[in-house]
């Protein structure tokens, strides 16, 4: 399939999004560094002026200042891979990757409005054929609109697992899912045909399924 | 000394920067969510409340319309990953006296701190000049 004259709009609109949040989440990481950092500061300019310093303080401050490292270093090395999303039409892809890095990318935007997003992988690896960049933004579409429909403990499992020859994508927590029209909007069935998923909403379980056929072993 | 009330949901920044303005003479105050600084507002009087754009729940730009409301005189500065033009714009116009990006330059905040001191104090005297003027035409002296 020739994905590249489609992306279009909603797929501009879906890169800047995520690359918008991706640059808020490291500014916040590089101010907590920065006045870690500056605290440091002033405990040199205080021992100079003759007060003691302590190196439990200055282990703790440069513990944080690691950590922030760190959480820097993850979401740059998750807007890496989300920028090589679009790089190949179609791609061998793990279900349980992709779903990990979109759940990272879209962890902020759930955060903003209260709710957690957990995740629980298929034991094993789900590979299949398809658009990564396509599949990434049909999930982040879902999980964001998502975000407005959950029940009370404001929690949004996504999950995955095999199905047949499927393997299977379930968004669960969604409590109003009957009155709302969740599924019918044209720009998302435009991606899940794209990406040639079937989405399917369970009702009854306050559920979305996502089915996309695996590739044979 | 300068009151200063801190509002961000990132308690790890929070708490350095407080300590940072805390060993430069200023009374710190903070906060992590927006619900508590309009509760902290109604209790304590500050000089000012430095506040962060997105947070969860209520963000910045809907505490500084409820802050605002609740006290005009409030000398509120906003703080942002990314300070845009149409945000500060709209900061402006709902009574934001300035608005600073992160990561923060201690030197700018502390000079930013002491003018929204200033402009308050400004606003004081006028407020207790109009109530004077007030009681002496009531009382016709």
């Amino acid at each position: 399939m020739e994905y590249n004259g489609i992306i279009g709009k909603s797929g501009l609109q879906f890169f800047g999004k995520i690359s918008a949040s991706i640059s808020h989440e490291i500014k916040n990481a590089l101010a907590i560094i920065n006045e870690n950092a500056g605290l440091l500061e002033d405990f040199v300019l205080m021992a100079e002026q003759g007060l003691p310093l302590d190196p439990e303080r200055i282990k703790t401050l440069s513990s944080k200042i690691m950590k922030q490292i760190q959480r820097a270093d993850t979401i740059i090395k998750n807007m890496n891979q989300f920028a090589h999303s679009i790089d190949a039409d179609e791609k061998n892809i793990d279900i349980n990757m992709i779903l990990e890095l979109i759940i990272a990318l879209s962890a902020r935007a759930a955060s903003m409005k209260g709710v957690t997003l957990v995740f629980l992988p298929a034991s094993r690896s789900l590979s299949i054929e398809t658009n990564p960049f396509f599949l990434l933004n049909l999930m982040h579409s879902l999980i964001i609109t998502s975000l407005d429909h959950l029940g009370g403990n404001k929690q949004l499992t996504i999950s995955s697992r095999s199905f047949l020859d499927c393997g299977c994508i379930e968004l669960c927590g969604i409590e109003r899912l009957e009155s709302e029209s969740l599924l019918n909007h044209p720009e998302r069935t435009a991606i899940a045909s794209l990406i040639q998923a079937n989405v399917v909403a369970n009702i009854q379980n306050h559920k979305i399924e996502i089915y996309l056929p695996c590739k044979p072993a | 000394m300068e009151r200063i009330l801190l509002v961000d949901d990132e308690k790890e920044f929070i708490e350095p920067l407080a300590e940072r303005m805390r060993n430069r003479g200023m009374n710190v105050s903070t906060s992590t969510c927006a619900k508590e600084a309009i509760k902290k507002v109604q209790q304590e009087t500050y000089d000012a409340i430095i506040l962060d754009l997105r947070m969860p729940e209520m963000d910045g730009i809907e505490a500084l319309s409820v802050l605002k409301e609740k006290n005009p005189d409030l000398q509120v500065i906003l703080l942002t990953g990314h300070a845009t033009v149409e945000q500060g714009v709209q900061a402006m116009k709902l009574g934001a006296m300035d608005f600073l990006e992160k990561p923060i330059d201690i030197k700018v905040l502390s000079e930013k701190i002491k003018k929204a001191k200033a402009e308050k104090m400004i606003l004081v005297e006028k407020r207790s000049e109009e109530k004077i003027k007030k009681i002496m035409i009531e009382k016709g002296w």
